[in-house]
């Protein structure tokens, strides 16, 4: 006799324009049981997920809930199957209290009764040993306060099959901990549960059942007793990870950036970095690496001139033997003071790029100043976008075609490309291979290295430790906006650096 | 299987890949559906026959010389006032006080007539009037692009009031500048002595309407494609973040950009008040500064299609005052016309931007 | 002190128009949608409410003035109604600019209202000459008794209909904004439409319920001038900028219905004022016109300097909700 799954996807297909985010996928959730959905950056784990709770709309493939076909055409129609999503950016209104947004968009009375539905959040959250007050206002809360509401919303729903989207990632351990204790309380009662994930010691504590995607495609499904991290990696990667990234012995090292003690904070004036210290070296490749949000950003960002540190010193050692301070000045002072140094920022389209434009627009973003008058000479940009369009294989039908519909790895390589055309003393880079399929993942890294080869320091924010392992010289770890260690790439292990990730919080 | 399912009946995705001339069909088609549905209108509310009443339009606004220089004017000064919303609107700073804007700048004509007129050459005043009036609608647009840099102050809101601060800031001065004194008007400026009109040009009365408008769209046209001040525009328009990246002092950009889109609106205010009317009222501007935006963003900010667009609205207002005089109806009709046409031309973007997937009928 | 009652009479009076116009853009401020066609609103609901009590005035044999009055007051809500319904269909479901969807209605519903208008002027003879006596009577019929009381009648219970159901229609719609489950789903929907419509609430059919009702109710704003204050007449562009100063009062009120009652009858009251103020010149006069402008900008600037959470306008204003927005 055929079992029926709480949910079973047969066939799902979803492109957006030419990307196929999802290709053909199966998979099947039984009711008490806990699914990982393991996958890669990009490998089409959220579209997945986004068609089961009504936000897409699949362009092929049915869903079926209990045995029965469903068409899930809205959010609504998600809830009403019974099926929570708990989005990994939250979908809560800031202005609105827990309870408030708790009930939004229920039936009931028209007539509200908030002391009744304080008093119902009351009891669930006691029952669980949530940390909630119904009555706060969600824009006062902490990130892991806001997950609580999102799960105490879906289970005051009675939300029988829940998908959670990377719920680990901005939780300290003792709340990951926490969580994991819920989500199989959860289970125990009968619900069926997917979590999305990349972390494989997650997948293996937690899980069930694991279902792994690769690039859009359904690679298949093990049982998590006989998985083991080998066999994980492998199906979630494809071949055997060796990354095998050529990585130059660093030499002739010159001292280019010493920051001393810099503290910046952020609008609720909470210290995103506090008193970090450190040098980096011209020929050498820094990686910098922590849970995310832990003031990469803002470190980056603070060096580049684009965040005024609250206090501390950005020396910069021009290679003309000049000491400049950074912190004095913002990114246009230090841009005309002729200080060379390039950033490609995490947010590729929203930050280092302008999306509507094509290669040559793109180009002049950095250099349109240059040159006397009014008038901008597009001679320049648009001999460098031919140039790197050649020298980078950068596909694009054309040098003015907007970079907004080019497909990541292409912005990517138009990125890095203009920002080491300015031959840079400093290169600051943020998630440089993120979302990038293996190949042009592998042309930026020997971009990188070239880079560091000509004397340049180069400076690396990655949340992939194998990658930062092999890539990098020495490895910074930030943890809540602190330095907690700096160890050399060649001689440490993954598990002294997770270690330093999450020392801090540890301690306390 | 059950083939019960359906899948929702319309499912919608964007695109940018329409040709210009598919693009420009989707907008003839609504023009023309557009049409007939005010020829609907107009049969069921006047019951004449509307083929007679476009005929009437066309011959209402370019039938004779001087109706088709009229027509050709407002159109100008229209497009005038687009080409000045362009700036701002590319910087996505919703500035909605172009009316305003150019009331300052009648205003600030209309005082160099009044109290330099008879002092100063015609060449010098006239150039002083262009000054003053660029400056004039310049400090309206400064004034909210101010603390919308500094404090984030809603831009749309803030202009929006500014239009009305404007109005009572020229019926301020109409209380000095009346004539005759108890009419509560200001009558026509200098009519003895032509004193800060402009003169002709080429032979054509409306002849330097025609050079500084078509000169001033050509000179936009070059600022926002070819000048560091356009790519900056350009770039705090698309992403404010990029902007702090590449360097650009967002603030200050704005607070330029936004001074020179007034300062044009304020031009404007020059050509209405010394080229055409050369008197001044509450109403010098017209409801133009609204009707501008509407056309801005109608042509995508192609200073180009604008002066199409502009033209096309001003001959269909032109027309149907002339049949509300011929048939005895009231101008407003020309409002509604122009309101319906207007809705038509903006629901067709949607068409263009969006693609329309109409359920496949395919049984699983 | 005969001076102060009359004073807050008409500021009253001056303040119900807008108070109408605010809350119907209250309402559709709190769905997300930036509708700058309330003036063309008012307009068309002016203008419908009168032709229906002129042709019933006209048509019928015996006219009654409560008849009429609700006649017109359905026509006034329609039409207006219709206006919002127009916007809605351009943004929600065509997905135009609001700014330029808003300019467009408002340059259509004041032609519409002038055109009407003064056809119908014309059909009664001329301008000024439109009279729905009976109806008019019916708007402007106070409260018996309790207005004669003096002082506190003169200043309470003084005014038509139209004035109590303006604020009970407000002290219903903050009622409805704060204490009911729609009002509660209609802020989620102004909020972040993402986040309203991924909480299971049809956000198509909330924006456009509140832009149609909020336009029907800013329409009774243009009847109330028609009736109550022209006394059932008509003049072109009479109902001037009232319409723009709706919209003011909603930044003002700082999108609260009650805010809105006490702000109505003080920019009424700034309207008047320098009819009031002894010696003023007629210059002194038009800058005293600017005070109701004047003070919204300086609200406006107050609010973006605090930046109070709770005091700012809705999160998605103006913006379009697409779902597969990428």
């Amino acid at each position: 006799m055929e079992q029926t799954y709480a949910i079973e996807l047969k066939n799902i297909t979803k492109r957006f324009g030419k990307i196929v985010a999802n290709d053909g996928i199966n998979l099947k959730v039984k009711r008490g049981e806990i699914l990982s959905l393991l996958g890669e950056n990009g490998s089409g784990k959220t579209t997945l997920m986004n068609m089961i709770s009504g936000i897409y709309f699949p362009d092929e493939g049915h869903i079926l809930v209990d045995g029965k076909a469903v068409s899930i055409r809205s959010p609504k129609d998600s809830f009403d199957l019974g099926i929570g999503m708990i989005h990994q950016h939250f979908k809560l209104i800031d202005v609105m209290t827990a309870a408030e947004n708790i009930i939004l968009g229920l039936k009931g009375n028209a007539v509200l009764d908030m002391k009744k539905v304080h008093k119902d959040i009351q009891e669930l959250v006691d029952r669980y040993g949530f940390d909630l007050d119904p009555a706060q206002k969600v824009y006062t809360m902490s990130v892991s306060q806001k997950q609580t509401v999102e799960i105490v919303k879906m289970l005051y729903r009675g939300a029988n099959i829940l998908i959670l989207d990377e719920p680990t990632a901005v939780l300290t351990p003792q709340e990951v901990d926490k969580l994991f204790e819920v989500l199989r309380n959860m289970r125990d009662d009968g619900r069926a549960i997917i979590i999305i994930t990349h972390k494989l010691n997650e997948v293996l504590e937690l899980s069930d059942r694991v279902a792994i995607l690769r690039k859009g495609k359904y690679i298949g499904t093990l049982q998590t007793s006989e998985a083991t991290v080998e066999s994980l990696t492998e199906m979630m990667v494809g071949e055997k990870v060796s990354l095998d990234i050529n990585r130059p012995m660093p030499h002739d090292l010159k001292k280019r950036l010493t920051i001393n003690n810099i503290t910046c904070t952020n609008e609720d004036g909470l210290h995103v970095l506090e008193n970090v210290s450190f040098e980096a070296f011209g020929g050498e490749v820094l990686g910098v690496a922590g849970i995310s949000g832990s003031g990469q950003k803002e470190l980056l960002e603070a060096i580049a001139g684009l965040t005024k540190l609250s206090s501390g010193s950005v020396i910069f050692h021009s290679p003309e033997g000049e000491d400049i301070d950074l912190a004095k000045y913002d990114a246009a002072q230090i841009n005309e003071l002729g200080v060379r140094h390039s950033f490609v920022p995490e947010d590729r389209l929203g930050m280092g790029l302008v999306g509507s434009m094509g290669m040559t627009g793109n180009m002049l973003l950095r250099s349109f100043r240059k040159g006397k008058g009014f008038f901008t000479s597009l001679k320049a940009p648009k001999e460098l976008a031919e140039k790197i369009k050649e020298d980078l294989d950068v596909v694009t039908p054309d040098i003015d075609y907007p970079v907004r519909r080019l497909s990541g790895g292409n912005v990517q390589k138009i990125l890095v490309g203009r920002e080491i055309a300015s031959s840079p003393a400093v290169l600051l880079v943020a998630y440089p291979v993120r979302g990038l399929d293996i190949n042009s993942s592998y042309m930026i890294y020997n971009l990188l290295n070239k880079q560091k080869e000509r004397g340049v320091s180069v400076v690396c924010v990655a949340e992939d430790l194998d990658m930062l392992l092999e890539f990098c010289d020495r490895i910074m770890v930030l943890c809540d906006g602190k330095v907690t260690g700096i160890v050399d790439a060649r001689k440490t292990t993954k598990e002294e650096v997770g270690r330093l990730m999450t020392s801090h919080k540890e301690e306390q | 299987m059950d083939n019960t399912v359906k899948e929702p009946l319309i499912h919608l995705s964007k695109r940018e890949d329409m040709s210009f001339g598919k693009k420009w069909l989707v907008r003839i088609i609504a023009i023309l559906l557009s049409l007939i549905v005010c020829a609907g209108f107009i049969f069921i509310i006047i019951k004449m026959n509307p083929v007679e009443v476009y005929e009437g339009i066309v011959e209402g606004a370019v039938g004779t010389g001087r109706r088709f220089w009229v027509t050709a004017r407002d159109a100008l000064t229209l497009l005038c006032v687009a080409v000045a919303v362009t700036p701002a609107f590319k910087m996505k700073f919703w500035n909605i006080g172009a009316e305003g804007q150019i009331l300052m700048g009648c205003v600030a004509s209309a005082a160099m007539m009044i109290y330099a007129g008879n002092a100063l050459p015609t060449g010098l005043l006239l150039v002083l009037m262009f000054v003053c009036s660029f400056i004039a609608g310049g400090i309206w647009g400064i004034i909210p692009a101010f603390f919308k840099a500094r404090w984030n102050t809603n831009e749309t809101l803030f202009t929006l009031m500014l239009n009305y601060v404007a109005m009572q800031v020229v019926t301020f001065c109409i209380v000095y500048w009346e004539n005759p004194a108890g009419s509560n008007s200001v009558g026509i400026i200098n009519a003895p002595t032509r004193a800060g009109w402009l003169p002709q040009l080429f032979g054509l009365d409306y002849g330097w309407n025609l050079a500084i408008v078509l000169l001033l769209t050509v000179l936009m046209f070059i600022y926002m494609k070819r000048t560091k001040h356009g790519y900056e525009i350009a770039v705090v328009g698309e992403s404010e973040n990029t902007a702090r990246y590449a360097g650009i002092n967002v603030g200050k950009v704005i607070v330029r950009t936004v001074g020179i889109s007034g300062g044009i609106a304020g031009i404007a205010g020059f050509i209405l008040v010394s080229g055409s009317s050369h008197t001044i009222s509450t109403s010098t501007a017209g409801g133009r500064g609204f009707t501008a935006i509407i056309v801005a963003w109608l042509a995508k900010f192609n200073v180009w299609a604008m002066a199409v667009i502009a033209f096309l609205l001003v001959f269909m207002q032109q027309g149907a005052i002339q049949i509300a005089t011929q048939y005895n109806l009231n101008e407003n009709a020309s409002e509604v016309i122009t309101g319906i046409i207007l809705f038509f031309v903006i629901g067709c973007e949607f068409f263009i931007n969006y693609k329309l997937e109409f359920r496949k009928k395919h049984s699983a | 002190m005969s001076v102060l009652i009359t004073f807050i009479q008409k500021a009253v009076m001056q303040g119900i128009c807008m108070l109408f116009g605010a809350d119907g853009e209250i309402l559709t401020e709190k769905s997300g949608n930036l509708n700058l066609g309330v003036p063309g609103m008012m307009y068309m609901g002016g203008i419908a409410g009168l032709m229906a009590a002129f042709y019933y005035e006209k048509l019928a044999a015996h006219p009654n003035g409560l008849v009429g009055m609700i006649l017109s007051l359905l026509a006034a809500f329609l039409m207006a109604a219709f206006g919002g319904l127009i916007f809605s269909v351009l943004t929600i479901t065509l997905r135009a600019n609001q700014n330029v969807a808003g300019l467009a209605l408002t340059t259509f519903g004041v032609g519409f209202g002038n055109f009407f208008g003064g056809s119908l002027s014309t059909l009664a003879g001329g301008v000024g000459q439109i009279s729905v006596a009976i109806t008019g009577d019916a708007y402007r019929a106070k409260i018996p008794l309790l207005s004669k009381i003096p002082v506190i009648g003169d200043i309470f219970f003084n005014y038509g209909f139209l004035t109590y159901f303006a604020i009970i229609i407000t002290l219903l719609m903050a009622f409805f904004l704060k204490r009911t489950r729609w009002g509660l789903n209609l802020n989620a929907v102004g909020e972040s439409p993402a986040t309203a419509d991924a909480a299971g609430i049809n956000v198509t059919l909330y924006k456009y319920l509140a832009t149609v009702i909020g336009g029907g109710i800013a329409g009774l704003g243009g009847l109330y001038f028609v009736m109550e204050y022209s006394g059932g007449t008509w003049t072109n562009n009479g109902f001037g900028d009232r319409g723009w100063l709706a919209i003011a009062l909603v930044i003002f009120a700082l999108w609260k219905p009650i805010n809105a009652i006490w702000g109505s009858f003080l920019f009424g009251g700034l309207y008047i004022l320098y009819l009031y103020i002894p010696g003023l010149g007629r210059s002194m006069q038009e800058i005293f016109k600017m005070l109701p402008y004047l003070v919204t900008i300086i609200v406006l600037i107050i609010t973006s300097l605090r930046k109070k959470k709770e005091q700012q306008p809705p999160e998605s204003l103006g913006l379009a909700y697409f779902r597969e927005d990428r």
